[in-house]
């Protein structure tokens, strides 16, 4: 597999901030690489850089070895975290024109069907609901065949049933072999999606690799989770990392059994404790220190 | 309820304070706008009339006649009497004169301020005696009808290029539609003229058909070619778009926006001849109005419409709007920003 894009030290000043500090990363062709983060990480600047419509104040993009130029904008299909599309217009209407924009062209009623837009075809683009503009957003990243997808933040205030129903969508265009980079400030949506990730904090990557090596590398254990107000004790003396977040205590743990019998004399009812793998989340938190801000 | 209405007003005057470019604009406008109009209408006041007097010395001597005392009125001294003849045929003076001996004026019987100005100069000419003789203009006089048309479709097309543009194309900015087809293979460029052919194919149909019910309902005159017309038009149309997206070329804010449109399309409207002439105006003011295109647009327009003039005749208007879309184009292809960035 070749490499379809590479980000080389990419940086971005604004007066008073560096927004994107030293950003390096290599996305291999046909797989979904995450980038992740809070908001305000730099994700969305980093993104913005790579598409070409934020100037770096420094760094170089590649695709698919070659300086990005007029070839990656032929072939990349970005779907923007925040963007509008013209008043009055309908959804195909929206679709052609934008198609007429490459000289590269996909099957149109194909992605009609695939982002489920059969629908709305005639409808105002100013009357779709969130979920409906997200599939078209989606669908004109797609009216040109591309072989590099962005999607910025693509399930931003979607419900979870929208949610996951985007998820399906992005994971059959992948299977076509497309290759996807996809920003997120959902650790879900990363474990599921993403064959690689880069965690983001600060305009830096902390961290990056594959979801589960991850996490196997980094945990050899489970999470114990409980609410704060049910322990009657402090923690001391247990020798285990301990979080609290938004009152819950987690507890990562490599033998379950032996913490929770520490745990036993310190809270007044372990009904509601529970128990579960080690996610990205808890990478961040163990990674930053601090939890994924709002 | 107060409370919420104080929230929501401030929040908007934080908004309005910290969009730099906006304030700063509010505040500007008025003061160009003030110094602007007592440039162009400076003096005694704005005159009401424009009087040609027929004479061979380029000074206008006062004491010749009272009506020269007469405040409130341009008087216009004018050395060929022909070209005075076609002045006030073409509402460009209300009333010729001739003082000294034979005393003669020429009114064109289809002008409103020619009549008023008539009656001031007849009043003034009965105090030495009432030996002024009416004359004639021979062949059709020009209706204002027919004088302003060109003028208002001229205007329509203004605000239409201007503001269909120039407002749109910084609507598109901000609300990130520019953005998005950045991260397409269009080229700034193809995208402004798209927006220049779009504009000028709606101007287009939407002038004709104002024009030709005009013509069909008022039977206003047209003594040219309307092939020419459609080139005056076309090429007007694009200088008045390239002007729209010159000043888009980086304006984030709509109110900046509106402003400065604003701010091109007014003076235009006065200084450009639409609903008067400027004829008796200082010649720094009409030297300005010949750096607007729509002064271009209107003087060919009304040649070709009134005059009967061939594109030769209007070749060196055409060819200024042809240097000033050049130059607008080229001005706002190198400022353009898709982004606010």
């Amino acid at each position: 597999m070749q490499i379809a894009l590479e980000a080389r030290n990419l940086v971005k000043q604004y007066p008073g901030v560096v927004a994107v500090n030293g950003v390096s990363f290599k996305v291999t062709e046909g797989t979904c690489f995450g980038l992740l983060g809070p908001n305000g990480a730099g994700k969305t600047t980093t993104v913005e850089i790579i598409e070409g419509v934020t100037p770096a104040t420094a760094g170089e993009v590649y695709y698919f070895g070659e300086p990005a130029g007029r070839r990656f904008r032929e072939e990349a299909g970005i779907q923007f975290q925040n963007t509008a599309l013209q008043d009055f217009l309908t959804v195909r209407e929206t679709l052609e024109m934008f198609q007429q924009l490459y000289d590269r062209h996909a099957d149109l009623e194909r992605i009609i069907e695939d982002c489920s837009l059969g629908e709305l075809l005639h409808r105002d683009n100013r009357k779709l609901s969130g979920g409906q503009r997200q599939r078209l957003f989606l669908a004109v990243a797609l009216v040109n065949e591309p072989r590099l997808v962005f999607l910025d933040e693509p399930t931003t205030g979607l419900d979870p049933q929208a949610r996951r129903n985007f998820w399906t969508l992005v994971q059959r265009i992948q299977a076509n072999g497309t290759t996807i980079i996809l920003t997120t400030h959902y650790m879900d949506e990363a474990h599921v999606l993403c064959d690689e990730i880069a965690i983001m904090d600060a305009g830096k990557i902390i961290a990056s690799g594959a979801p589960d090596a991850l996490l196997r590398n980094r945990y050899d254990g489970l999470v114990i989770e409980l609410p704060l107000e049910d322990l009657s004790r402090d923690l001391d003396g247990i020798d285990h990392v301990v979080y609290e977040n938004q009152g819950i205590v987690e507890i990562m743990s490599t033998d379950v059994s032996a913490s929770l019998e520490a745990l036993a004399p310190r809270v007044g009812s372990l009904n509601r404790i529970k128990i579960r793998q080690p996610n990205l989340e808890d990478l961040f938190l163990d990674l930053t220190g601090h939890s994924l801000r709002p | 309820m107060l409370k919420r209405i104080y929230a929501v007003f401030l929040a908007r005057n934080r908004e309005f304070v910290r969009d730099r470019g906006t304030l700063a604009w509010n505040i500007l406008m008025p003061v160009i706008l003030v110094f602007g109009l007592a440039f162009v209408f400076g003096g005694e006041g704005r005159s009401q009339y424009t009087v040609g007097v027929l004479q061979s010395a380029s000074e206008i001597d006062p004491g010749e006649h009272p009506f020269l005392e007469s405040r409130y009125i341009d008087f216009v001294p004018v050395t060929d009497e022909d070209d005075g003849f076609r002045k006030v045929e073409r509402h460009r003076l209300d009333l010729l004169v001739r003082f000294g001996d034979e005393r003669r004026y020429w009114v064109n019987p289809e002008s409103p301020t020619g009549y008023f100005a008539e009656r001031l100069l007849l009043q003034s000419d009965a105090e030495v005696g009432g030996q002024m003789q009416k004359a004639q203009i021979s062949g059709d006089p020009i209706r204002y009808v027919d004088w302003v048309l060109p003028g208002i479709l001229g205007m329509n097309m203004m605000f239409s290029c201007l503001f269909g543009v120039g407002y749109v194309v910084v609507r598109y900015r901000k609300n990130g539609f520019l953005k998005r087809l950045r991260a397409t293979p269009l080229r700034p460029l193809e995208f402004i003229v798209a927006q220049v052919a779009s504009r000028l194919v709606l101007v287009l149909i939407v002038t004709a058909f104002v024009y030709f019910a005009t013509h069909v309902i008022l039977d206003t005159r047209m003594d040219g070619s309307y092939l020419t017309l459609l080139l005056v038009t076309v090429v007007g149309c694009i200088s008045m778009v390239s002007l729209g997206l010159l000043i888009a070329a980086r304006v984030t804010s709509e109110e900046l926006a509106g402003g400065l449109l604003n701010m091109i399309s007014w003076p235009m409207m006065i200084l450009s001849g639409v609903w008067f002439s400027l004829e008796g105006a200082g010649p720094a003011v009409q030297g300005l109005a010949k750096a607007f295109p729509l002064t271009h647009i209107l003087d060919s327009a009304r040649a070709v419409m009134l005059d009967g003039a061939t594109l030769p005749d209007i070749a060196p208007s055409m060819i200024m709007l042809t240097l000033l879309s050049l130059a607008f184009l080229a001005l706002g292809a190198f400022y353009f920003r898709w982004g606010p960035d």
